[in-house]
């Protein structure tokens, strides 16, 4: 679930394309707010840092699951593939999802950060501190 | 007082397809794409994501297009955007030790467990105008391969961490009090750290920037080391309601400033250094810093120092001026038609000069 709430909603859609199975909305995906906190000194009592967008979305797919979404952003058809998927994941459909959806989306996201983490990682620096010629 | 007038439609109307014109510019030149501002001017993405207190990057570079730039502006339509949004919770706290790092500095240790990491940044540049970046075409940039070298794995302790566990700093020990939230209830004085916390990550920076600086000159002095400033992504994990499990919905882009700052001790205590946290949406290290030494000079009376009364010392003073769209709406307003305001004083006025110039013949 957090997989799919951190896809690149255009990835996702070329992982999993329509035309989507049949399915019944519970709740249609919906754009909200959810209120981010952070804690004083990294480790402290909580505090509300800011908001960022969310969208939602529960279904009923044709086997009876029920799937559940919450993504990142406001991409409605990312909120409802994410929740056909999550329901797809409790019938037996889930080994081949598990294998072309997630799985990429996994390899992706390790790549990504790996690439960034490697450029961050040439920038380590190594500071010296000098002898002053009065400290002599 | 604003009364309200009516009429000029016409004039307004054509006002606002004149700036239509003018936000598109030269038609010759081609039109700037969301998708560009995002990419290309991040830290200007970045500011109107925390001061507009949404992490949305999409929104923000729409809201710089459709402000021309005008950073304060482009907060303005976040924030009113923000409040069409129904709220689906609250996060569980960021881990911030956690952070996937792109920058990590100490001012204060040069061999830091887990390194200094420069990461993309002003410091150590020359501030020279680079001309090739004003070369038409492609090519006329050479291509960013940049370096990539063995990066280091888990998560990287905190410095305060380092002197907490020598007892050479105060401490920040877990508690799990829910954090009241000043976009839900007005701002109640005193007010507790995390609601502080809450205001200046929000607040503008330009005004947090001139308060930290007139604590380094003695305004309120506290005497501040950059213990650490990172930046980099974290995830948000929140409770969701149908499965009673927490999950991550999320990565949000964050700058994190700790400052360690002179010491508190007392009969019994011995003394230790003081703490000053930052934390912002974004790549905003210069909010994040200014942010530690505001919530530091702040907590002058939790930490029983003296009131010098110095401007960043005031709670009041501080909160209620932070936020850049109050304090621009309460500004602009007044250009807005005040014609029946101004002539009730008009009017008071022209009685008094009148009743002065009948005075001196009375008194002779």
């Amino acid at each position: 679930m957090s997989l799919l709430a951190r896809a690149r909603p255009a990835r996702l859609a070329a992982l999993f394309p329509a035309p989507l199975p049949a399915h019944d909305l519970l709740r249609a995906p919906e754009i909200g707010s959810v209120m981010v906190q952070g804690r004083i000194g990294g480790t402290g009592a909580p505090f509300n840092l800011g908001e960022m967008t969310v969208t939602r979305c529960s279904l009923r797919i044709a086997s009876g699951a029920v799937g559940h979404a919450y993504v990142q952003g406001r991409d409605r058809d990312h909120a409802l593939r994410a929740a056909l998927i999550d329901a797809l994941m409790q019938t037996e459909a889930a080994e081949v999802l598990r294998v072309r959806c997630l799985a990429p989306l996994a390899r992706d996201e390790a790549a990504r950060r790996q690439v960034a983490a490697e450029k961050a990682a040439a920038t380590k620096v190594e500071f010296f501190t000098m002898v002053r010629g009065e400290d002599r | 007082m604003y009364v309200a007038v009516k009429g000029g439609e016409r004039a307004i109307d054509n006002a606002h397809a004149l700036l239509a014109e003018a936000r598109r510019g030269d038609p010759g030149v081609a039109e700037l794409t969301v998708a560009q501002i995002r990419a290309q001017l991040h830290l200007a993405v970045t500011r109107v994501m925390a001061e507009g207190s949404l992490h949305d990057p999409d929104l923000a570079a729409l809201a710089i297009k459709q402000a021309r730039g005008d950073l304060i502006e482009a907060i303005f339509l976040i924030r009113a955007y923000r409040t069409t949004l129904p709220r689906l919770g609250a996060s569980q706290p960021i881990d911030t030790a956690a952070m996937r790092l792109m920058r990590r500095i100490s001012a204060t240790f040069k061999d830091v467990p887990g390194g200094q990491m420069l990461g993309p940044t002003f410091d150590y540049t020359h501030r020279l105008l680079d001309f090739r970046l004003a070369a038409d075409g492609p090519g006329a940039v050479p291509p960013s391969d940049t370096p990539r070298a063995m990066a280091a794995a888990g998560p990287v302790p905190h410095v305060a961490a380092l002197l907490e566990r020598d007892d050479l700093i105060e401490g920040a020990p877990r508690d799990d009090t829910p954090p009241p939230d000043l976009t839900r209830m007005p701002m109640e004085l005193p007010a507790t750290r995390a609601l502080r916390l809450q205001a200046l990550a929000r607040g503008d920076e330009g005004f947090l920037l001139s308060l930290a600086y007139s604590t380094q000159r003695g305004y309120g002095r506290t005497h501040a080391f950059v213990g650490e400033l990172r930046i980099g992504w974290v995830d948000v994990a929140m409770e969701i309601p149908e499965l009673g499990l927490a999950v991550t919905i999320g990565e949000v882009e964050v700058t994190e400033c700790e400052t360690v700052n002179q010491f508190l001790g007392s009969r019994g205590a011995p003394p230790r250094f003081t703490r000053g946290y930052g934390l912002t949406f974004g790549q905003t290290e210069r909010k994040a810093i200014a942010m530690s030494l505001v919530d530091r000079a702040l907590r002058w009376k939790e930490l029983g120092e003296d009131g010098t009364g110095a401007p960043a010392q005031d709670e009041e003073f501080v909160l209620m001026h932070a936020d850049n769209v109050q304090a621009t709406g309460f500004l602009e307003h007044i250009k807005l038609p005040h014609y029946v305001d101004f002539q009730s004083e008009l009017e008071l006025l022209r009685r008094l000069r009148a009743e002065t110039a009948a005075e001196p013949e009375a008194a002779e």
